[in-house]
């Protein structure tokens, strides 16, 4: 097969209001996509309901536009059915989290081999700007309009609580940092979580404002990279050291701090601690953290349940329906 | 010797407490019968009880079996032999027996304390309840101690063997070949050698307990059998003929089989079983709830496979979102409800035909799914087989219905020949056919054809919004919606299923039975005693629910007087008025929870008829 391009992945009209991110998060995943080689016959898309699940709809793969928050379970059914075939599973933070929070983290602790990508805007587009479970406490929407007394969750909390293996988080208007992460969650054999900080235009602008630009991750946001220093800042002047318990922002070279005293990253860690501590940081005191941010290796679901039949097949003495009929206690009527 | 008679059919009940192991004994008591060529049909009677509080009457557990030298259609109405175990049991179980029965009781656990947990004011049960009947008071307890004093086993391990004394006292009773039950004994403990050999030493000495006193009975008796259709056969209950029918149809269609599932009484053995067979490929999901049961088993119908997933009527409520989401992508799946009583949590240990209506309409918009209704447990079997080549030949979501009675219960199941059994062919999209396939075009049959992942040129996307018919783009074109409308609902109506067949009196029947599914055996039953005593009746039994058999019509308006018998209150009569002009039956509707009686049925069914 000749080399694959994003154009192999591309179909179809977007029809998201314009500015929306997911216009670009659409792009990089093309991008990504034809990068990675997997051909579009061997590979489905995922989604439930909701401003984002409209996109397999724009994809040249199998696809699936299911229904509100069974995403997850959806697509495990298809990868444990058909192992051969890529799984992308699309979600946003209402699909994935609140009437989906359950296959959410279940997809998470089995491990099955799939990439779950959540579109986060902290709101509901579709049904018009409702508060979502991502939503800050106090927000305002038409059904908050004295402000939320809910705390959100945070995507990664959840990930890690279900004893999650890969997590990694980009903003919708990166692409290089998108597309770093959507190859590396393929990479990983097992579930993989992308958080993906996506603007809603209409419902919801600005939510992630400080890092929406370039200009404003080179500030606020740090890029993490497995084995390098944890450095940021407009100028590479910051750091991230250990504190105690916590994590502090230092300023190299003050206070005789240099590139040595800081953290280095290790996604590959099994121990998650740290990996939450970078995940949860938030302005304007920390970075947001961006890129991979816990990769793991361990069993995939997947796998161990090809694994067992070829185990049971080669240890049981019936392998057909006739056979598995005389394993049972018969009489004959002559 | 006690005199030996022949017996055209008997019904021998076991009860006891709940860890009295009356389900086993039962269980052998009924293979042994088959093994020699009875007719069986089996109803093990679970307490709802978590863990009832021992020798209390909540904790009874009781198991059925009515055997035949002839074909037999239910457990029985009520027992010849009733084995009680405990007060408690002798208590809740009397009401199942004939003045004629001979009881069989542990005077050893009829002690003070025992009688006092079921709330009896004397020391003499029997006399208390006024029972007349044959009993064989045996002190069981002492003599399995007794039997096993030298087997160095624990006294709790000792105790659990008494329910194999009274499977001895039984087979001594009704001459039965009690190397038949070692031999099963041995193949279940065949890893504990120690066990099998203990409870074998106690049936043995229950049956000779029997030969040597000759109790207090006048006759042991024989079940000779008479008509028995040659070939190899096994006893098996519902749920296992359901998953037996599931991997041969997958193997006929050269299909992985996919079980997503959740555990829900009375449908879990159906996940237990097929997790077993791992030999066959076959993939079991337990999933985190009754949704994902039927998503991932959505996911895996995409991906390629027989998919199918298993509840009770409250897993149906969860999944019908998901198996609505089937129903527009047109995709192939087995939802399997083994119906209990309900509403709500209800009565999950029990059986009725609430469902009906619910797997029927139980979803938004219109969402026609065929429903098939199994009518005994080995019909379970074909209804399976049946539900998957409707599922897979028309791209559609299947209901297979059974219920906890035909699930639970057993009866004798002929080995099939898979050969035999009818080609399962989807349609899969012809490769000529890329470029222009969309993914709405159809077949002769009015079914979509299946391209599944992994083929390339075939890619497309299904989901839960409206698609166009030609293009398969979201549509929310009004002409397009009723066209679509109109096509799902034709695919499932053209579907061909067998033409309802009349048994008895077909031709001058004053009173036609109707039912459906699991209440076939008591129906034919009652039907058998009120022809014998010189009535003319029929009976008309649906198994096919969803589109109905084609000559349902004509046969509903054939006969004077028609009953709808069922366990609900009327919602096959309902179905069938809604699809038959001016069908007006008589009805009987009973939810108890409990199989039919059919001393009732012939009762009612006989008013109506004189009416």
């Amino acid at each position: 097969m000749s080399e694959l391009t994003a154009k192999d992945f591309k179909k179809g009209q977007p029809r998201w209001c314009p500015g929306c991110g997911d216009h670009f998060f659409l792009a990089s995943l093309q991008k990504a996509m034809a990068e990675i080689g997997i051909a579009p016959c061997d590979t489905a898309v995922i989604s439930g309901i909701g401003c984002s699940s409209r996109l397999p709809h724009y994809m040249a793969t199998y696809g699936m536009n299911t229904i509100h928050g069974r995403a997850a379970a959806i697509a495990t059914g298809a990868k444990v059915a058909n192992p051969n075939l890529t799984v992308w599973q699309i979600s946003g933070d209402g699909d994935g989290l609140a009437i989906g929070g359950n296959h959410f983290i279940h997809a998470n602790r089995r491990n099955i081999d799939i990439n779950m990508i959540l579109l986060n805007n902290r709101i509901y587009g579709l049904t018009k700007g409702q508060y979502s479970p991502t939503s800050p406490r106090g927000f305002v929407s038409k059904s908050s309009p004295y402000g939320t007394v809910e705390d959100p969750f945070r995507p990664a909390e959840l990930c890690f609580g279900a004893r999650g293996h890969f997590f990694a988080r980009a903003v919708a208007t990166d692409a290089p940092g998108t597309i770093e992460i959507l190859k590396a969650a393929q990479a990983h054999k097992g579930a993989s979580v992308c958080e993906i900080l996506q603007n809603c235009v209409v419902f919801n602008d600005g939510i992630h404002e400080s890092v929406y630009s370039a200009e404003g991750r080179k500030k606020n946001a740090i890029y993490l990279k497995h084995g390098q220093p944890m450095i940021f800042g407009e100028n590479n002047e910051f750091g991230l050291m250990q504190d105690g318990f916590g994590i502090k922002v230092v300023k190299i070279g003050e206070n005789g701090i240099t590139e040595k005293d800081l953290l280095v990253h290790d996604a590959h860690c099994e121990d998650n601690t740290l990996q939450l501590k970078l995940a949860l940081m938030e302005g304007p005191d920390f970075p947001v953290a961006l890129g991979v941010i816990r990769d793991v290796e361990a069993p995939t679901y997947n796998d161990a349940v090809v694994e067992q039949i070829e185990d049971v097949k080669s240890k049981k003495k019936y392998h057909n329906f006739q056979e598995l009929l005389m394993t049972n206690d018969t009489w004959e009527v002559k | 010797m006690a005199k030996v008679e022949d017996l055209d059919q008997v019904v021998v009940r076991f009860s006891g407490d709940s860890g009295d192991g009356m389900q086993l004994a039962g269980n052998i008591f009924s293979t042994i019968s088959a093994t020699v060529g009875n007719d069986i049909c089996t109803f093990p009677d679970y307490p709802a009880d978590i863990r009832a509080p021992q020798g209390s009457l909540t904790g009874v557990s009781g198991f059925q079996v009515h055997i035949g030298a002839n074909k037999v259609f239910t457990p029985g109405d009520k027992c010849d032999v009733l084995v009680a175990m405990n007060p408690a049991a002798l208590k809740t179980q009397y009401k199942f027996c004939k003045p004629t029965s001979c009881i069989i009781i542990d005077t050893d656990s009829f002690k003070e304390s025992d009688l006092k947990k079921a709330n009896f004011e004397t020391l003499d049960a029997i006399a208390e309840m006024g029972i007349k009947n044959d009993v064989i008071a045996a002190p069981i307890t002492q003599m399995v101690k007794d039997c096993l004093a030298d087997s160095g086993m624990d006294p709790k391990a000792v105790l659990k063997c008494r329910n194999m004394f009274a499977l001895g006292l039984v087979c001594w009773l009704f001459n039965r070949d009690t190397n038949i039950a070692f031999n099963m004994l041995k193949e279940k403990f065949a890893k504990k050698p120690g066990v099998a050999e203990s409870n074998i030493k106690v049936i043995q000495a229950g049956y000779d307990y029997g030969q040597n006193t000759h109790s207090s009975v006048e006759h042991t008796y024989t079940v000779e059998t008479k008509c028995a259709k040659k070939g190899v056969y096994m006893d098996i209950n519902g749920n296992k003929a359901t998953s037996y029918g599931l991997i041969a149809a997958a193997e006929k269609a050269g299909l992985k089989l996919y079980l997503g599932s959740y555990p829900i009484t009375p449908a879990t053995d159906v996940l237990h079983e097929l997790s077993k067979h791992k030999s066959l490929g076959v993939t079991t999901v337990q999933c985190e709830d009754e949704i994902a049961g039927c998503a991932s088993a959505v996911g895996a119908s995409f991906a390629g496979a027989l998919a199918c997933t298993s509840t009770s009527g409250p897993g149906i409520c969860l999944k019908s979102e998901a198996m609505n989401l089937a129903v527009i992508m047109e995709l192939p799946l087995v939802v399997l409800d083994v119906q209990r009583g309900g509403p709500a949590t209800g009565l999950p240990t029990k059986s009725e035909q609430t469902d009906l209506l619910q797997c029927l309409f139980g979803r938004n918009g219109e969402s026609p799914m065929p429903v098939i209704a199994a009518t005994s447990p080995t019909d379970c079997f074909d209804a399976a087989y049946m539900a998957c080549k409707i599922a897979l030949e028309h791209m559609t979501p299947v209901v297979l219905m059974t219920d906890a009675y035909v699930a639970n219960g057993s009866g004798a199941f002929r080995l099939p020949n898979l050969d035999e059994f009818p080609a399962i062919n989807p349609p899969y999209v012809p490769e000529e056919m890329k470029g222009t396939w969309t993914p709405y075009m159809r077949n002769a049959a009015g079914s979509r054809y299946w391209a599944i992942p992994g083929r390339d040129g075939f890619q497309h996307i299904l989901g839960g919004l409206e698609k166009d018919n030609a293009t398969g783009a979201i549509s929310t074109n009004p002409e397009n919606h009723n066209l679509m409308t109109h096509l799902r609902q034709e695919k499932i109506d053209k579907i061909e299923v067998p033409d309802l067949v009349v048994e008895g009196d077909e031709k001058d029947a004053e009173l036609l039975i109707v039912g459906f599914g699991g209440t076939y055996g008591h129906l034919h039953a009652a039907m058998d005693e009120m022809r014998a005593a010189g009535k003319k009746v029929a009976l008309a039994h649906f198994k096919y629910i969803n589109p109905l058999p084609k000559n349902t019509a004509s046969v509903m308006k054939k006969y004077k007087k028609v009953v709808v018998a069922e366990q609900n209150m009327g919602q096959f009569a309902g179905w069938l008025r809604m699809k038959v002009d001016g069908f007006a039956p008589y009805q009987f509707n009973e939810v108890k929870g409990q199989p039919f009686m059919v001393a009732d049925l012939v009762e009612n069914f006989t008013a109506v008829y004189n009416k």
